[in-house]
């Protein structure tokens, strides 16, 4: 037995799009081997069929040489073959034996169980509690659990979908260790990601998928991170990079010890969260998800009022009190992280899509309190003419878009005003590599109009790319902005992991 | 084999118009053959049922009387429920504005003025309002389930109405019925001639007048107006219209004093009309009916106004059909109920697309 | 003593439909689903246990019947809101609705016809205590029934793999398919679960609490067991204490009635569903007591993509 296991020729169709295209590949015991390529090349789609939650069009997978019909998630398991998600399929109010329990065939014996977590997570270094409530712990906890979730079934083959997207780097070099210490076991490992120094610096093998079909299979230890990221991309990507700015300039956009209460059991306090954003700079605030990010994008939107109107001051004038339409008044703009449903509303047109944001500071939009359709539709031409939004009809429904093209349009939908103050979460989250460029591109260039840009990533390579100064947010403390060129990728794991965090009436040690 | 529903790219508007006439269909189907398990002759019950009631003059006049409640309420219900709003005790606001428009005629019986008139109508509305504001501020203030307040009030504010009409506002020469004095004069709805005695003659009182200009004007707000962009964009998405900067509170205000006020018209219409006195038993389920009517209205004011007539046949087919064909009456809430069935099944195709899958992996699309 | 015996003994009548219904709700909830249509599926089931009952003459045939009745309904609901993804709110609406109108069509012979009655048991030396006896050994078979079913619920829901995947599939429906569950299926059973409890609630109405049929004797009882789910924060044990907490503040209200303190007959009976908006207020504000348990998919349609 050579491969542990072999997609032969897989094609997965949906309606008319071919997700993966005559995929041919081969993983053996013991490697660990990357699925690389960009958002929609269908390295998920080909995953979820190895893992039994899809099934393919045509082709067939070999498991030990001997074709299978993977029919089920629970089939999968059944061969050998686990799963961890990128979104975890993990349940908030259960606890972590509970979430454990409900993974494994049979009926259950708790006791048994918890002495059995407790085995493996010490054997492979992921310290868990079983007794723990799920909505309780870090993003890196909760990994762990859908790690040893998969481990505790002693799998063949262990599927990994970017899994360092939610870590710190030093989170990441520890999964790292166990994954090394798993392949060395003979366990296999498709390791998911876009992220070319970790694929190089982990992976014996890499297959790169683009459009659907599998365009190379290389040894990533022999290759350049750039070389990479043209097999995946297909031609040099126009990288952006901001040329850096001293930091002087007005205020534009200032959060001045800006405190805000969770609003619910799984929520994030603010804490003291000050910093100013000057004309003309982009400062970008880095952090793991679930820290604070989108409680701060809500207060400084003002989709949550504040307290104090002192802790949010626009171009001089508080306005912690003021609700988000008063904010854009102002001259502020705002895009948060969930396209549908929270910056557009899926069922409607962009036309109308237009009017969301823009009904109280357009005249042209809605007059005396009444919709000027002719006026929304003149607006959203312009933002898809000028923003290359790409669509199927003329002015579709906003589900109808790809996230690229939506996002493209929710940017261009504020960027048209030209905001003097803008703020976004997640700017290329879920985009494609060309749109991410425009965007990012888009952002310097409104900062470098003079106005300030605020922007809250997850994504450091993006931070790198557009900021001038950069803070970092951990358990809803916000460090202090550090110029962008002062900075290591250590360094700010460091404050991601938290050491600028305040605790008991002390600073902690600075990284 | 199994049923499989697969998400369409966007809404298909096609099915959006076809889903209320095929539930319709459906429903007369269903219908026929519980005629013909009663051992009926399905076609004559259906006509009897459904088309009679258009054939003579008078039972069109009635139809108006039956629609206008209807219309007035579900035209309010299906603004609500768009924006997401449950507001499911109109049948009780409906009552609630039939006791306080009420109160004018048993307080000043001597008053006899377009105030009067104006006066009944206006505190209709607002005993409507009131009612409906309950569950509002509970919403609002302890985030209580509307649908549980709503309903409940419905119960507590028709023990009230029987209270009074047995003691405080009892007709004192009303041979102990519960029933307030008989309203008349100013104290009831004037009736206009819409159709010369050569072509009808057809009446329709100054409620269903009212019923034509609220749907119109709701159907104004709905198309035109930022509100009805508000009130839209809280429906399907709550996260965005925050975004946008609109209050849900003030939402959930809007929608229970809209469509409670409408519901506590409609109740002082029918006490000023058709009833013509304050009694236990004002409605026949007006304010629970309405709420198929919003949905067979596809939510819409204009939708809510064709639907409304839709199920007034239904009210007037199973009183001829108690009369012709000696079945119950009652048949007619069971349509409406299978109406509304079909009608949210048929809704799941405009989103939805139905694929039927047998075994071994064989697909048949079923287009729609 | 005797009245306070007959008082005791009322309540607990009064209080068995309730905890019937909702016991059955709340499993629903906590599977994800909404199902407001308890109470048409209470009035399907009095209607069609009182006829079955009265045509066969076996009490125990009316139970059953209306057990079978309240299965059909929901899986009536069940196709709707778990096959054809349909509005949970809207068509929990139509199910009352549609069940209300059926029973009154059904049950249009049965007005003013004499009902069987489910007899209270009787346990020699057991029951003859007084007081004690009655209270505890004299119930009906439904009385210890919907006991069970409460201790049996709070026991699968809470020490058992299926009560996990219950509570999995109401905590996140994405997760549970994501493991290879059947999210639809596990909704089915449970949908049809509060099914049968329900109907079975509506049939102690016609077979034990007035064995007779009357139009709309539901009178509200399915609304108030889904507000009691509520009040209880999706806990089978609090759930029985608030339902007999409910039959109290009834049957208070009845017994002030009959002692004629001069308060309006009317707005003693509308006392339950007073209370019932209170209790609402007095839970739904305190978010702490609501939210730790509120099933997080409770309402939201499931698709799975394929």
């Amino acid at each position: 037995m050579e491969y542990l296991l072999e997609a032969l020729d897989v094609t997965k169709i949906f309606g008319t799009l071919k997700a993966n295209d005559g995929v041919t590949l081969q993983v053996k015991p013991g490697e660990i081997h990357a699925f690389l390529g960009e958002n929609g090349a269908g390295k998920s789609t080909l995953v979820k069929m190895i893992y039994g939650a899809l099934q393919p069009t045509a082709g067939e997978f070999r498991w030990m040489g001997k074709t299978v019909t993977i029919a089920s998630p629970a089939a999968a398991r059944r061969l050998g073959i686990g799963m961890v998600f990128q979104h975890f399929s993990l349940f908030d109010a259960l606890s972590v034996a509970e979430n454990i329990a409900l993974a494994m065939p049979g009926t259950f014996d708790m006791k048994k169980l918890s002495g059995r977590i407790a085995r493996v997570s010490k054997e492979y270094g992921l310290p868990l509690e079983p007794t723990a409530i799920v909505a309780d712990l870090s993003v890196g906890e909760r990994q762990r659990i859908e790690i040893v979730r998969c481990l505790l079934q002693e799998p063949k083959l262990l599927i990994m979908d970017e899994p360092t997207a939610v870590l710190t780097p030093q989170e990441a070099d520890q999964l790292f260790l166990t994954l090394a210490r798993l392949a060395k076991e003979g366990c296999a490992v498709i390791y998911i990601s876009h992220r070319l120094e970790e694929v190089k610096r982990l992976c014996h093998n890499a297959t790169i998928l683009r459009h659907g079909k599998v365009v190379a299979n290389v040894d990533p230890t022999k290759e350049t991170a750039s070389s990479l990221a043209k097999l995946m991309v297909g031609g040099d990507i126009h990288v952006v990079r901001a040329a850096r700015k001293d930091g002087k300039g007005d205020v534009r956009l200032k959060l001045d010890h800006l405190k805000l209460q969770a609003d619910g059991p799984f929520a994030v306090e603010l804490k003291n969260v000050t910093l100013d954003v000057k004309a003309g700079e982009v400062v970008a605030i880095a952090g793991v998800a679930g820290n604070g990010q989108s409680e701060l994008f809500d207060a400084v939107s003002g989709e949550r009022a504040l307290a104090k109107d002192s802790m949010l001051v626009i171009d001089g004038k508080p306005m912690g009190h003021d609700g988000v339409n008063a904010r854009r008044n102002a001259g502020a703009a705002f895009v948060p992280e969930e396209r549908l449903g929270h910056g557009a509303v899926p069922g409607f047109r962009l036309s109308e899509n237009v009017i969301l944001t823009r009904h109280s500071s357009d005249q042209k939009l809605v007059k005396s309190g009444m919709v000027q359709k002719g006026g929304a539709a003149g607006v959203s031409e312009r933002v898809i003419k000028e923003y290359d939004v790409r669509k199927g009809k003329p002015d579709p429904e906003a589900r109808a878009l790809s996230g690229g093209n939506l996002q493209k349009f929710v940017m261009g939908r504020e960027l048209d005003r030209k905001p003097g103050v803008l703020v976004v979460n997640q700017p290329t989250w879920g985009v494609d590599a060309g749109a991410s460029a425009t965007i990012r591109q888009a952002i310097i260039d409104l900062a470098r109009q003079g106005s300030a840009v605020l922007v809250i990533s997850q994504d450091l390579d993006e931070i790198f790319e557009v900021a001038d100064r950069i803070a970092v947010i951990s358990r809803g403390q916000l460090s202090e902005a550090f110029p962008a060129g002062d900075l290591s990728a250590e360094k700010i794991g460091l404050l991601m992991a938290g050491s600028h965090e305040v605790r008991e009436g002390h600073h902690a040690a600075r990284a | 084999m199994r049923l499989v529903l697969e998400k369409r790219g966007e809404r298909s508007h096609r099915m959006a118009l076809l889903s209320p006439l095929i539930a319709i269909a459906l429903t007369l189907i269903t219908g026929g053959i519980i005629f013909a398990l009663k051992g009926l002759n399905p076609f004559a019950a259906l006509y009897v049922y459904f088309v009679e009631p258009l054939t003579t003059s008078w039972s069109i006049e009635q139809l108006f009387i039956k629609a206008t409640p209807l219309a007035l309420i579900g035209a309010g219900l299906g603004v609500s429920y768009l924006a997401n709003v449950w507001n499911i005790g109109a049948e009780g606001q409906l009552t609630a504005g039939a006791i306080l428009g009420s109160a004018i005629p048993v307080f000043f019986p001597e008053m006899q003025t377009l105030l009067t008139l104006l006066l009944m109508l206006g505190l209709g509305v607002i005993g409507g309002m009131v009612f409906a504001a309950i569950p509002a501020f509970l919403k609002n203030r302890f985030s209580a389930n509307e649908i549980l307040t709503s309903l409940m009030l419905v119960y507590v504010v028709q023990l009230i109405l029987d209270w009074l009409v047995r003691g405080p506002w009892r007709d004192p020469k009303g041979y102990n019925f519960p029933k307030t004095i008989s309203f008349s004069g100013w104290q009831t709805l004037p009736s206009f001639e819409v159709l010369p005695p050569s072509m009808g003659p057809l009446y329709v009182n100054l409620g269903a007048v009212l019923a034509v200009l609220v749907v119109v004007a709701l159907a104004f707000m709905m198309g035109r107006t930022l509100k009805g962009f508000e009130l839209r964009v809280q429906g399907v998405a709550p996260r965005a219209g925050r975004f946008a900067g609109f209050s849900r509170e003030k939402t959930v205000w809007f929608c229970f004093l809209l469509s409670g006020g409408l519901a506590g018209l409609a109740g002082i219409c029918e006490v000023m009309s058709t009833v013509g006195q304050l009694q236990p038993g004002i409605s026949p389920g007006y304010g629970f009916t309405a709420i198929i009517v919003a949905f067979l209205g596809r939510l819409n004011p204009v939708g809510a106004l064709v639907a409304a007539f839709a199920l007034a046949i239904s009210y007037l087919g199973g009183e001829s059909a108690q009369v012709a064909l000696g079945i119950s009456d009652k048949t007619a809430r069971v349509f409406q109920g299978i109406l509304l069935f079909y009608i949210l099944a048929c809704d799941s195709l405009i989103l939805y697309r139905l694929r039927i899958t047998g075994l071994g992996g064989k697909v048949a699309e079923g287009r729609a | 003593m005797n009245e306070l015996l007959s008082i005791v003994l009322t309540i607990i009548t009064a209080a068995t439909p309730l905890l019937l219904a909702s016991i059955g709700e709340l499993v629903v909830e906590r599977s994800g689903v909404l199902n407001l249509g308890v109470e048409g599926m209470m009035a399907v089931g009095a209607v069609c246990g009182f006829g079955a009952a009265l045509m066969t003459g076996s009490p125990l045939v009316g139970v059953l019947a209306a057990i079978a009745a309240g299965v059909i309904l929901s899986m009536l609901f069940g196709f709707l809101t778990l096959t054809m993804v349909s509005n949970q709110v809207a068509t929990g609406l139509a199910l009352t609705l549609l069940g209300l109108g059926l029973a009154g069509m059904i049950g249009e012979g049965f007005v003013g016809q004499p009902g069987v009655k489910l007899e209270k048991i009787s346990i020699p030396g057991l029951t003859g205590i007084p007081f004690i006896g009655p209270v505890l050994f004299g119930q009906d078979l439904l009385v210890y029934v919907s006991l069970i079913i409460v201790a049996a619920t709070s026991y699968v829901l809470f020490r058992t793999k299926t009560g996990l995947i219950i509570r999995a599939v109401g905590d996140s429906h994405q997760s549970a398919h994501a493991l290879g569950y059947s999210v639809i299926g596990v909704r089915y059973l449970c949908v049809m679960f509060g099914g049968a409890c329900s109907g079975l609630a509506g049939g102690y109405l016609s077979l034990v609490y007035t064995p007779q049929w009357v139009e709309n004797m539901t009178a509200g009882r399915g609304w108030i067991a889904l507000a009691l789910v509520v009040f209880a924060s999706w806990l089978p044990w609090r759930l029985a204490i608030g339902a007999y907490l409910f039959g109290t503040i009834t049957i208070l209200g009845f017994s002030l009635q009959a002692v004629g303190i001069g308060i309006p007959s009317q707005l003693l009976s509308s006392l339950p569903y007073v209370v019932t908006i209170l209790a609402l207020v007095v839970i739904s504000g305190n978010r702490a007591l609501t939210r730790a348990n509120t099933p997080a998919c409770l309402g939201q349609p499931f698709v799975p993509d394929r």
